[in-house]
């Protein structure tokens, strides 16, 4: 037997490392020192993934991402490690859409990729850190979930059934899950295999409508009549058949109502060097002081 | 109906510290907004569970007691919790920013079509005037989920005027557990689970399961050393774990560091990790995002080393050293150990 496995994908800026330069004199996000990447539990999610389809051969692997035209960078990345295809969801409308807007929109794609047996997902992307689009996923496909999935131990084909370690607060457990089911998974997972030279070779040049210059649409076409996996689908919101009220702003229950640069309130701070006169005077003060010792 | 609600998380027969502590600021908010406080407890053999749970001046206590119900699995305590309220229409639900307040809340969010912020580290209630899809409209006593936002130095108020409940997540250590009465005496309402779990929703069956202590004491350490990125290195974190040594204290560090990998993710102080107040923070090479800052800011006495003056911690420290970690860390376990008699 052969599994329909979906992995979601995230284009993310890169919060990792954050410089000096990554906050602008306004204390905005200065987007261009940080650079658009995989979003990090993803990829552990994508391996996991990939080892099912090498236990079941013949197994599919759709990655499917929701984002800017240039998202599509994800999807290819995930093919050069071994994804069988991906779908770019992409649409003005959709901008403005929170975890809530954002689960739907995803729901409404995998629906229409169809058929699937286990659908895929970093525990949490590093933007926002809220881990809440795969739970909301499972809920609106009426599927239950396994959160903070550490590793895909065995899986049953005849019984559709999944046994999956994850993180609990303080440990660990094991469970069994039935399909299909919405896996999140760990950072603490296997990370993802690398690029396969290949499959760079074959996808380098694939691309997404958004991506290609108008003029050059008839060169496109012709190269994706002989070979159509150079041409990576892009779904908006009508191909989704999304309800326009419960995507981008309209669908998102949530509004920010202000945002404001922190300035700390400077306490009386003193100022040492690191002298040993400095060093040793401030030990001998916090020691009289009790406040260490 | 229109209460506030928390959902109580219970490891065994006990309900845990973060659920506690919500208990204390959903007290607050239910008084600011004239409503009554009500808990979700829900696990197996919970008989007399309300006595943990009053003193923080619960109303009213909705105990769910079957098999099945402990250990935790997502789709019997999701059903339980979307099921109760359709009856109780709660205009605020608070949760542990936990591994299980994480995997419940969104889908409670997804399906009462409901605004869910994680990771909060203020709550407050407040009334103003917004515009939403257009249209001005002045909102009263509405929840204000305030938390750092993605790239620094901001924070973000998240309201959702237009749905119910309002839903937050707020990690363990963030909000102050205070007993309000010792006798304080609420309603038990004991469920029949039947009625809201349907037999289907057992799906998932935890085969194995390992809860450990937790392996450092950094929540309730006296003293916290922590290091940030300008540490630089997992063996320079070596000398943080000696001056914690000398001072019986322990070593955390800010998510930078957690990152580039001198340390493991357990000693994670800030937003995404622990909030600690120790009677002294010593930060080493943390700049001192709005993260970080917001689990530390409490501490008695904070002394900040850092080569960079301008660094933003700075501005909180009490104590400022100017120079190098791999210089002031060894001379601090020095002049410590030269001076402790």
């Amino acid at each position: 037997m052969s599994l329909k496995i979906v992995v979601l994908a995230k284009q993310v800026p890169d919060t990792r490392n954050v410089g000096p330069d990554a906050m602008t004199e306004q204390g905005t996000i200065n987007r261009a020192a940080l650079p658009a990447v995989f979003n990090p539990e993803d990829l552990n999610a994508l391996e996991q993934a990939l080892r099912l389809k090498d236990q079941f051969p013949g197994s599919t692997i759709s990655v499917v991402t929701m984002g800017l035209p240039k998202s599509a960078e994800v999807i290819r990345e995930a093919l050069y490690r071994g994804a069988d295809e991906g779908f770019v969801v992409t649409d003005r409308v959709l901008g403005g859409a929170d975890t809530l807007a954002t689960s739907y929109t995803l729901a409404q794609a995998i629906k229409k990729v169809g058929n699937y047996d286990i659908i895929l997902c970093g525990r949490q992307a590093i933007d926002g850190d809220t881990a809440q689009v795969g739970p909301q996923i499972a809920q609106k496909l009426g599927l239950t979930q396994v959160t903070y999935a550490e590793e895909i131990l065995s899986l049953d084909e005849s019984a559709r059934k999944v046994v999956i370690r994850r993180l609990i607060d303080g440990g660990v457990e094991t469970v069994e899950a039935p399909l299909p089911l919405v896996v999140t998974v760990n950072g603490s997972a296997a990370p993802c295999r690398p690029r396969n030279a290949k499959r760079v070779m074959k996808y380098k040049k694939a691309t997404a409508v958004a991506e290609r210059a108008p003029e050059q649409a008839e060169a496109y076409a012709a190269l994706i009549a002989v070979k159509p996996f150079m041409d990576i689908p892009q779904w908006g919101a009508a191909d989704i058949e999304a309800d326009p009220n419960q995507i981008g702003k309209a669908g998102s229950p949530t509004n920010v109502k202000a945002v404001k640069n922190i300035v700390f309130k400077a306490k009386e701070s003193r100022t040492l060097t690191a002298s040993d006169a400095d060093v040793e005077g401030l030990i001998k003060e916090l020691l009289e002081e009790k406040i260490i010792g | 109906m229109n209460n506030v609600f928390v959902y109580c998380e219970i490891e065994g027969t006990t309900v845990k510290d973060v659920s506690l502590e919500l208990l204390s600021k959903g007290r607050k908010l239910a008084n600011t907004l004239g409503v009554k406080l009500e808990c979700i407890c829900a696990a197996s053999g919970i008989d007399g569970i309300e006595k943990q749970v009053f003193p923080y001046g619960v109303d009213k206590v909705h105990v769910f007691d079957a098999e099945g119900l402990f250990p935790y699995t997502t789709n019997p305590h999701a059903s339980l919790v979307i099921n109760l309220f359709k009856e109780e229409q709660p205009q605020i639900c608070l949760m542990g920013a936990t591994v299980i307040g994480r995997d419940l809340g969104p889908r409670i969010s997804a399906a009462t079509h409901s605004g869910l912020t994680a990771d909060c580290t203020e709550l407050e209630i407040d009334s103003f005037e917004m515009s939403i899809g257009g249209v001005k409209k002045y909102y009263e006593n509405q929840l204000c989920q305030i938390r750092p936002a993605f790239g620094g130095n901001i924070v973000a108020t998240i309201v959702n005027p237009e749905h119910r409940p309002q839903m937050a997540t707020v990690r363990e250590g963030v909000m102050k557990k205070e007993i309000l009465d010792p006798n304080y005496k609420g309603e038990v309402v004991k469920h029949d689970v039947a009625k809201y779990v349907p037999e289907a929703e057992y799906v998932v069956k935890v085969l194995e399961r390992h809860v450990e202590a937790a392996k450092n004491n950094l929540k309730s350490a006296p003293i916290v050393v922590a290091g940030g990125y300008g540490m630089g290195s997992k063996e320079n974190f070596d000398m943080l774990f000696e001056l914690a040594k000398e001072l019986h204290g322990e070593v955390g560090a800010s998510r930078a560091a957690i990152d580039a990998g001198f340390v493991d993710h357990d000693r994670q102080i800030g937003q995404t990790g622990l909030t600690v107040r120790p009677k002294v923070y010593i930060a080493c090479g943390i700049s001192g995002q709005i993260q970080h800052i917001s689990g530390m800011q409490d501490s008695g006495i904070i002394i900040s080393v850092n080569n960079d003056p301008e660094a933003p911690i700075n501005a909180i420290a009490d104590y400022v050293i100017n120079g190098n970690v791999e210089e002031v860390v060894p001379k601090l376990i020095k002049y410590y150990k030269a001076n402790n008699k």
